[in-house]
């Protein structure tokens, strides 16, 4: 044993040369090592996803694309005793069907004006979305007014024709509204101008709207019965939306309002929407709405499916507001009153704009399941994206055995694209609003 | 803006006028609130009454006594065309739901908890799959992928008489699955004698185990006690029975005819795509549920389970799950509720369950909606409100008491 002093001293004079990494610390042998190889039961692991994506991934790849039939005009294409192939995706079929997917029956002359819907749905959509646009509020105006009734007359012609009682008595009923306004500012000893103002808003924008559906545009009417495809896929989707988001909020307020009449209407109402599924729903209003019409009314098919959707939509959007208005400080509430606000001021002012806010990603994800609910009225009769692929599924001039595959195939990329571009849009916005409190 | 500035400009307090009063206002809202509502019933019964009579469609529950005059591919108690009632067909749809619904349930729980654990695996490769499984399902409306299941996958299937033989009698054609069907000798009663006996068994040991841990410190085998108890005893007595010659269970094979399979035990094609669906869908969400479960309990949790000397396996099993379900069981019940709720869908690829028998088959035959609908509807809500009348009381139970 040597102590330190008997040891002899030893001072480098040149520097060591650094050593090689080591070679499985770092680099890309070193990651598979890590995260796919780091004991036994990883190993096994890996090698039982790596068999499982063998056998799926592959066949799957040969037959959306590799051995798929990309052209032809019918069935021969995609048989194998007409010399075509069975064994991938018949893409010629979609494409030789594809305006019948998007438009329906729709008269085909007229199509263009489903393209100006779709056109005008994106840009609402977009106004809406991008949280930098602007004048969002005139986004919300546009999407939930100027949009529907341009929609409607862009799509059904207008053109209603509405007698001159039927004027005569919407310009009784519009002064009797405005009498009434002036009469409960009278009654409340608060000034006139104001409610004359709000009354005669209400009755102009109602009167706009008539006045629109009235006045012939020159466009040929085209039935509903001729809608059909992505159309009505993306037509039921936005009534939902266009719906539910003011009827939820109405109903979350309604649930968090003081009065308790109010307050056990809306319970009642959200809590028996969620509790049954939406097919029950579509099938009550396609069989009951018309019993509950005088007998001389009828509801148009299509309408029935849109307003079953609607309401449901509604309750669950209204849970999603709710949470918005309970993450909201009990200060913002005060504050709002101090300030002398009464309840509709102190909601449209300082409340709901901020607790709409934070909900975005849960609207969303409420409208993702809309959205792919809307499937659901084709079990109803109505020709959506799913039905007019089950009516064309069966078309002898396309029988072939890999042509189910392929519609579905399709119909399920459509959404998919849809919903996950939604997703991922929440996410965003998720983090969007989360940085701003994590600092 | 204009009241507050008059108020402000005004010296003297006005008199308080009683339309001014929160009260008075309240009431009046919900007066005319009342009102409004109960218009609209008044004019949709008025209506409904005349157009039904127009029609010359009976109403009153009395329909559920006639006799249905319809067959129904899946009926899991004695039913025919003849002998049958509408009263009977509702049971059937009933009871077809419930055990579509009840087995989705269970292997949905175990997929989905596999997928959600995956998902948070270290081994990157499983971790991206669960991820593209989830994404992809979830991504895609149920009812496309029901039909995928039914028509693309189970209609490629080939007849009967060219059955695919998977061994053990299980074969599979076009119309659904084929197996063997336990037949049960009178003395099955021993054996499930004996399995309640090892429950019982089971619920004594582990409350004495758990005593002696409290009190002592020292841990029993428990788990393998309960296997052993509740499966290796009645297994042990089946061998045993069966060695004497009195098997209490036997089975009966299906056998191959000239075109049809007889005999054993038949599931339709329908009832195998509605589930293939039902299980697949609803476990990409139950996966993300597990997940944030287990991501919500922090990090130090585990730390400080394991400075305490705790075995990874122990962590798991005392601190994380336990913390983790407490986060997970109530939107996994929501998820169970939305697995009942779609197996509604079975009406678009024809599998007899409530919807499709009685808001199907019956309302197009009786054209009484709105009994069939009331019905259908209070089914639904009664499981609905009664998930969620246990879920609260399980959530008071495991909440969080603060100090």
């Amino acid at each position: 044993m040597s102590t330190a002093v008997d040891m002899p001293h030893f001072v480098r004079a040149r520097q060591v040369e650094a050593l090689p990494p080591p070679n499985l610390a770092r680099g890309p042998i070193a990651w598979i090592r890590e995260n796919l190889f780091s004991g036994p039961f990883n190993t096994i692991l890996t090698l039982v996803v790596f068999y499982l994506l063998y056998v799926s991934v592959p066949p799957l790849m040969k037959f959306l694309v590799i051995d798929a039939v990309w052209t032809g005009t019918d069935r021969a294409a995609c048989r194998a005793d007409s010399g075509g192939s069975e064994s991938g995706a018949c893409w010629a079929f979609i494409w030789d069907k594809i305006n019948y997917f998007i438009y329906g029956s729709y008269t085909i002359s007229q199509r263009w004006r489903v393209n100006i819907f779709f056109i005008l749905l994106a840009v609402g959509v977009v106004w809406l979305l991008w949280l930098k646009a602007p004048r969002r509020d005139l986004g919300a105006v546009y999407f939930f007014w100027v949009f529907p009734v341009v929609s409607y007359v862009l799509l059904t012609g207008g053109n209603e024709n509405f007698s001159g009682r039927f004027w005569l008595g919407f310009a009784i009923f519009g002064a009797l509204v405005i009498a009434l306004f002036a009469f409960v500012a009278a009654l409340l000893k608060a000034s006139l101008r104001p409610a004359l103002i709000l009354g005669g808003g209400i009755v102009a924008v109602i009167g706009i709207t008539l006045a629109l559906v009235d006045l012939d545009f020159g466009l040929a009417h085209v039935p509903t019965s001729l809608w059909g495809g992505i159309l009505v896929t993306l037509l039921v989707a936005t009534v939902g939306i266009v719906v539910s988001l003011p009827f939820g909020i109405v109903l979350a307020l309604g649930r968090r309002s003081k009065l308790p009449i109010v307050r056990m209407a809306s319970v009642i109402f959200i809590e028996f929407v969620r509790g049954v599924p939406l097919i029950t729903v579509l099938i009550m209003a396609n069989t009951m709405l018309p019993l509950f019409l005088p007998g001389d009314m009828t509801v148009d098919r299509l309408l029935r499916p849109l307003i079953g959707t609607a309401l449901f939509a509604s309750a669950y959007m209204a849970e999603v507001v709710r949470g918005g208005l309970q993450a909201m400080p009990k200060g913002q509430y005060e504050g709002a009153m101090s300030l002398g606000l009464n309840y509709p001021q102190m909601m449209s002012l300082i409340i709901l704009p901020q607790a709409l806010r934070i909900v975005i990603p849960g609207i969303v994800n409420t409208f993702i399941g809309l959205f792919k609910d809307t499937s659901l009225v084709a079990i109803v009769g109505i020709f959506d994206l799913v039905k007019t692929i089950e009516a064309s599924r069966i078309d002898p001039a396309w029988a072939a055995p890999t042509i189910g595959l392929t519609g579905y195939a399709f119909a399920a990329l459509f959404y998919f694209v849809f919903c996950f571009g939604m997703s991922r849009y929440s996410l965003g916005v998720e983090r969007r609003l989360a940085a701003g409190q994590k600092r | 803006m204009n009241s507050v500035q008059t108020a402000v400009s005004q010296t003297s307090p006005p008199k308080k006028s009683v339309l001014y009063d929160p009260k008075v206002r309240g009431a009046f809202y919900q007066v005319v609130l009342v009102i409004a509502i109960i218009a609209l019933f008044y004019v949709a019964a008025t209506n409904a009454i005349e157009n039904l009579q127009r029609a010359k469609i009976a109403s009153g529950f009395g329909f559920l006594n006639n006799t249905a005059g319809f067959d129904i591919s899946q009926t899991l108690i004695q039913f025919s065309a003849a002998g049958s009632t509408y009263g009977d067909a509702f049971i059937v749809g009933l009871l077809n739901t419930l055990i579509v619904s009840a087995i989705g349930v269970f292997f949905t729980t175990l997929l989905g908890f596999l997928v959600g654990i995956a998902r948070l695996s270290k081994n990157w490769m499983v971790a991206k799959v669960a991820m593209v499984y989830v994404e992809v399902l979830r991504n895609i409306p149920l009812l496309v992928q029901l039909l995928f299941w039914y028509i693309a996958v189970l209609g490629t299937l080939p007849q009967p008489r060219n059955s695919l033989e998977m061994g053990a009698g299980f074969y599979l054609n076009s119309r659904g699955l084929f197996m063997a069907k336990p037949l049960w000798a009178s003395n099955i009663g021993i054996l499930v004698g004996v399995l309640v006996l090892g429950l019982i068994g089971t619920f004594i040991y582990r409350r004495w185990a758990r005593k002696q841990q409290e009190q002592t410190g020292r841990q029993y085998p428990v788990g393998k006690v309960t296997l052993a108890l509740v499966f290796g005893l009645p297994i042990l007595t089946w061998i045993v029975l069966a060695l004497v010659g009195a098997n209490p269970i036997g089975f009966e094979l299906p056998r191959k005819g000239t075109f049809n399979l007889t005999g054993g035990m038949q599931i339709l094609p329908e009832f195998v795509a509605l589930l293939l669906g039902l299980v697949t869908y609803t476990a990409a969400f139950i996966a993300e549920v597990v997940r944030a479960g287990i991501l919500a309990v922090s990090k130090g949790q585990s730390e400080a389970a394991g400075s305490l000397g705790l075995t990874p396996g122990q962590t798991l099993r005392l601190v994380v799950i336990p913390q983790a379900m407490r986060v997970i069981i109530p939107p996994l019940t929501s998820q169970y509720l939305n697995l009942t709720k779609n197996s509604s869908l079975a009406v678009a690829i024809g599998y007899p369950d409530l919807v499709q028998v009685f808001m199907g088959t019956v309302l197009n035959q009786t054209g009484q909606a709105i009994e069939v609908v009331v019905i259908t509807m209070g089914v639904y809500l009664t499981i609905s409100l009664l998930t969620s009348f246990f879920m609260n009381i399980y959530n008071r139970r495991v909440a969080i008491v603060e100090r």
